[in-house]
């Protein structure tokens, strides 16, 4: 009997042949945590050992609210720094770099066949190289930073396979919503979810990346691209780090084949406050929108900007919308700015800010008042966690926020070029 | 046995309605964070909670983000269980990690509404109510370990001998 790459990923790290089900205990390949190091710092010094087991595998990333919005995240950030520099760790990252997810990637640690484990829920988004990465709790992180070790149950596998090209209008995140609608929040709780079929290979890397992030959202411990040529090329312009393609078994099992034709789909919108709530954009048109966010580790890469960029150039946006841009990473917002984008942004009337986290998850820099609605990039639309409780959060495409923004309305991007 | 009683929710409690983000990245003593516990879900639950109470909530419970407040709010507050018909899977882990009870039982949640007395025996494995009773399986075994130990950070220090 054939084995999924998760089967096969976590056979080799635990030396043993396993299959979905079992629990294995491992050393993962690296750890990521961000603005909340600081909290697992406190827990690590609860275990009561001096020094980390592996400072090498540490990968702490600032972006959560960067810079520092008050004093109590100054001293947070303080505490950390000091940590880092106290412990030797080789990989930290401070404030000006981007969101984690996304300067985890560009840095060159998100490879084929690791297995890397993150204090954050959509640490899924490394499976877009073919890497086997899976959120995890702070105390969790804490006992990896003291023991290099993690209990992880072998995750059984949904296969999502695509075919058939997007028709105009329509992006990878409108396939993704489509799969959560359809499916709901929980479909994938403790399975993994691979991505495949033959449009997989299709995706941009940046679509792959949008698509492994939202696999959070459907509750899934992993999602996964087969690692092919466009993967090794853009992995190997970033590390010379060793690694290995592990892929499923032709015969490999699975708990359920779900199956989507690409050319079918229209763009989707989440509607409140689930991100299973989706709907085809057309069926909320005409909502007011008081704010749109583009960017996030979701739709804030360069690909992102640009779409935004076409659909605004030359174009001011709604006097009544205002519109956040919020590049994903430093680098993204350097190639945006090479390009022009940023420059179009901003001349269509967008608020440019420095990448990092701050707006999507609530914590600073545009946050919404009550009775306000908001079109986000974003991945989730939980209720309060952009602002006021009252708020409203819609999750669409760059391309259906940069057509939102324009019309101070939800709007199908396909009615306007 | 622990008595409590018990509060009902619906499918898909997230993290951001149990603990929200405003909050996340300041660290706060328990106290603090359980005054505020489910304050986008429900406002009183924080001002009424009793030690020993217990949530009850549909399937997916503690889905969204990875934030642990999540789980140590509702500990801090004095709930004793959250009884649901599944959970997210990394709740489910910061629960354990955290000495909160997580239990699965699709029959409590159908038959249990807010403000029934509820009684629940972790070593039998029994959920009672007004003389109805519910069954559900304990943790599985490779996690028993690390709720024995009082939560992981125990559990490591114990590996570690220390």
């Amino acid at each position: 009997m054939g084995l999924t790459f998760s089967e096969k990923v976590l056979s080799q790290k635990a030396g043993r042949p396993v299959q979905a089900g079992e629990v294995v205990t491992i050393a993962p390949d690296y750890c990521l945590s961000h603005d909340n190091s600081a909290a697992i710092i406190g827990e690590f010094k609860k275990i009561g050992i001096s020094r980390v087991k592996a400072p090498g595998k540490i990968i702490i990333i600032l972006d959560h609210i960067v810079p520092a919005a008050d004093e109590k995240y100054a001293q947070n950030h303080k505490t950390i720094r000091e940590f880092v520099r106290a412990q030797e760790l080789p990989h930290f990252f401070d404030i000006q770099h981007g969101v984690c997810h996304q300067v985890l990637c560009e840095e060159g640690f998100a490879l084929p066949g690791k297995v890397i484990m993150g204090s954050d829920s959509h640490t899924t988004t490394y499976g877009a190289f073919g890497a086997f990465a899976a959120g995890i709790g702070r105390t969790e992180a804490a006992s990896i930073w003291a023991t290099d070790e993690i209990w992880l149950r072998v995750p059984e596998t949904l296969q999502v396979n695509f075919h058939g090209s997007f028709p105009e209008g329509v992006y990878a995140k409108d396939a993704v919503l489509k799969l959560i609608g359809d499916q709901g929040a929980d479909r994938a709780n403790y399975e993994a979810i691979e991505f495949s079929g033959p449009s997989a290979g299709d995706f941009s890397i940046s679509s792959r990346m949008t698509m492994a992030n939202m696999a959070a959202e459907m509750g899934a411990k992993n999602g996964y691209f087969e690692p092919d040529t466009l993967t090794v090329a853009w992995v190997r312009a970033r590390t010379m780090e060793d690694f290995e393609v592990v892929v499923s078994d032709p015969d490999a099992v699975y708990e359920a084949v779900l199956s989507y034709d690409l050319s079918k789909l229209e763009p989707q919108i989440a509607c409140p406050h689930t991100v299973d709530n989706v709907k085809p954009v057309r069926e909320v048109q005409g909502q007011p929108v008081h704010q749109v966010l583009i960017g996030t580790c979701t739709n804030g890469r360069l690909e992102d900007l640009e779409i935004a960029a076409r659909i605004l150039k030359g174009r001011k946006i709604h006097p009544m919308t205002r519109t956040l841009i919020l590049p994903a990473s430093r680098q993204a917002y350097l190639e945006a700015l090479r390009r022009g984008t940023i420059q179009t942004l901003s001349e269509a009337g967008c608020v440019i800010l420095n990448p990092g986290c701050g707006p999507c998850l609530g914590a600073h820099q545009g946050l919404l008042a009550a009775g306000e609605t908001v079109v986000s990039t974003s991945n989730r639309n939980f209720r309060g966690r952009m602002g006021h409780r009252d708020s409203e959060i819609y999750l669409a495409s760059p391309a259906t926020a940069a057509v939102s923004a324009l019309e101070g309305k939800i709007t199908d991007p396909r009615t306007r070029t | 046995m622990n008595t409590g009683r018990v509060w009902k929710y619906g499918d898909n409690v997230n993290t951001d309605v149990i603990f929200p983000g405003r909050y996340t990245y300041t660290l706060m003593p328990p106290e603090e964070m359980a005054k505020h516990a489910l304050e986008d879900l429900d406002s009183e639950f924080a001002k009424a909670v009793r030690p020993g109470d217990v949530i009850v909530a549909g399937k997916n419970f503690g889905c969204g983000s990875s934030r642990e407040q999540a789980a140590a709010c509702l500990r801090a507050a004095g709930v004793q269980a959250v009884v649901a018909k599944s959970f997210a899977r990394i709740y489910f882990r910061n629960a354990i990690n955290l000495g909160l009870a997580v239990l699965q039982c699709d029959e409590a949640v159908e038959a249990l509404v807010s403000g029934d007395a509820i009684e629940i025996d972790f070593t039998a494995g029994t959920i009672t109510s007004g003389g109805r009773v519910f069954k559900f399986f304990p943790l599985p075994e490779s996690v028993l370990g690390i709720v024995q130990a009082g939560g992981l950070i125990e559990y490591t220090k114990k590996k570690l001998g220390l």
